[in-house]
């Protein structure tokens, strides 16, 4: 998912650890300055930041198509839905500050490879196609993991979700009206949507990360209801629902063990391939370095601006006080 | 503390964003930024938090400028209102032929 491969720490035991496990049973919310146990608080940290930072490089991909989106109204789409991206890491940042780590430290991890973001955004936009295949499939799959998130036990997360959740929608439809245009196109279109389809599908299938039945980080984060579902059934539950609308659009998924099962009413489709999942989790993707620096060089080039404008904020307010004095 | 800035990694200040969602209601919490002074927080709290017309009224106040109650007071700061029932309306019975009340 957007935060893949999360590491759960436990860490705590004891009265409090009991008491607190009692909460989140009861459906209770966890708030900033509540009693937490370390590895809640760190686990929360990682998973929190790791998505954020997702929406953050998410941007990257999509952003390549801005100055050549097909039409003005097209490119007023894409830039607002890159801004909610903005937006979507600046809601998940702030949660993630509540538990008691700095945004400049996040960002540095970010930076310097400490913290990961998700493996999709490591894969190139190579024709318009593939905006409105993100869009569709990418943002789709987001939701999947998201929507359920609205419940985590974590309130400043929780509540993050809920508006991003609003928004996502948004993004999916945008990326589906992209899919429907390019289908029922020309011929080159079609085959471009197709295309876009063919690269961007077991990518997709690997956010939700690889199985984790037997995971011990997921049966702890699940009790903390940090995590709701397993990365199993979020993946089946996107298969299901991607596959009609794939039809609709009359392009084909590109697996030949895709089918329906009469019996339990899910579709049984084939794995992705997890070791291109580790490679490009580990930094070896298409774009890992290209995103990388990219972020990096936004950083630095901003550092200046950041640099003025607290300059003049403080110069202001010295003003401020200075006139104050001379006025009593 | 001296002007001269040795490290160049200075955090803008964080701040607490309320708005107003819409005429006749109270500002509320939606969450902070950081921003170097207040009016570039209300910009950035635009920008951030009322792209799709959520608001016609924003508050930016320093984060560090608030000042909350502990949750480890909860039981002793409200008890004494759980325990006044007859402060609610409910606590006393009115017969149905009094009419509304």
């Amino acid at each position: 998912m957007y935060a893949q491969m999360v590491k759960s720490e436990n860490t705590d035991n004891g009265p409090e650890l009991d008491a607190f496990q009692v909460r989140i049973d009861a459906g209770e919310k966890i708030e900033p300055k509540d009693w937490m146990p370390a590895g809640y608080r760190k686990t929360l940290i990682r998973q929190i930041s790791q998505h954020a930072h997702s929406e953050i490089v998410g941007q990257l991909p999509e952003g390549n198509w801005i100055t050549r989106a097909p039409t003005l109204e097209r490119k007023a789409i894409l830039l607002a839905k890159v801004q909610d991206e903005a937006g979507h890491g600046l809601y998940l940042y702030c949660a993630a500050e509540t538990l008691g780590v700095s945004r400049d430290e996040l960002t540095e991890m970010l930076l310097d490879g400490r913290m990961k973001y998700s493996s999709i955004f490591n894969y190139p936009t190579l024709t318009w196609a593939d905006i409105g295949a993100i869009g569709w499939l990418v943002d789709g799959a987001a939701i999947m993991n998201q929507v359920p998130l609205q419940r985590t036990s974590y309130g400043p997360y929780a509540r993050a979700m809920v508006r991003i959740c609003k928004e996502e929608s948004f993004h999916q439809r945008q990326g589906y009206d992209i899919m429907m245009k390019m289908a029922q196109g020309s011929d080159a279109q079609k085959r471009m949507a197709q295309d876009a389809l063919n690269r961007y599908w077991y990518p997709s299938l690997m956010m939700f990360g690889p199985s984790d039945k037997e995971s011990v980080h997921s049966a702890q984060s699940m009790k903390w209801r940090i995590k709701i579902n397993s990365n199993d059934e979020l993946r089946q539950k996107f298969v299901d629902q991607t596959v009609p609308q794939a039809e609709y659009l009359g392009l084909t998924v590109p697996d030949d063990n895709l089918r329906l099962n009469p019996e339990t009413g899910h579709y049984e489709f084939s794995e992705p391939d997890w070791s291109e999942f580790f490679e490009v989790l580990n930094g070896n993707g298409p774009c890992n370095k290209e995103r990388l620096e990219a972020r990096n060089k936004a950083w630095d080039d901003g550092q200046w601006v950041r640099d003025g404008m607290m300059a003049h904020a403080r110069k202001k307010a010295a003003r401020a006080a200075a006139s104050q004095v001379a006025a009593e | 503390m001296s002007d001269q800035n040795t490290s160049p990694r200075t955090e803008w200040p964080l701040w607490e964003i309320f708005i107003r969602g819409q005429h006749g209601m109270s500002h509320r919490h939606v969450g902070s930024l950081h921003a170097p002074d207040a009016e570039m927080a209300i910009k950035n709290a635009r920008d951030v938090y009322t792209r799709r017309n959520e608001g016609v009224s924003i508050w930016v106040v320093e984060a560090e400028k608030i000042t909350a109650s502990s949750p480890s007071d909860k039981g002793p700061m409200y008890e004494p209102s759980q325990s006044k029932v007859y402060r609610h309306p409910t606590f006393f019975d009115i017969p149905d032929d009094v009419g509304a009340m």
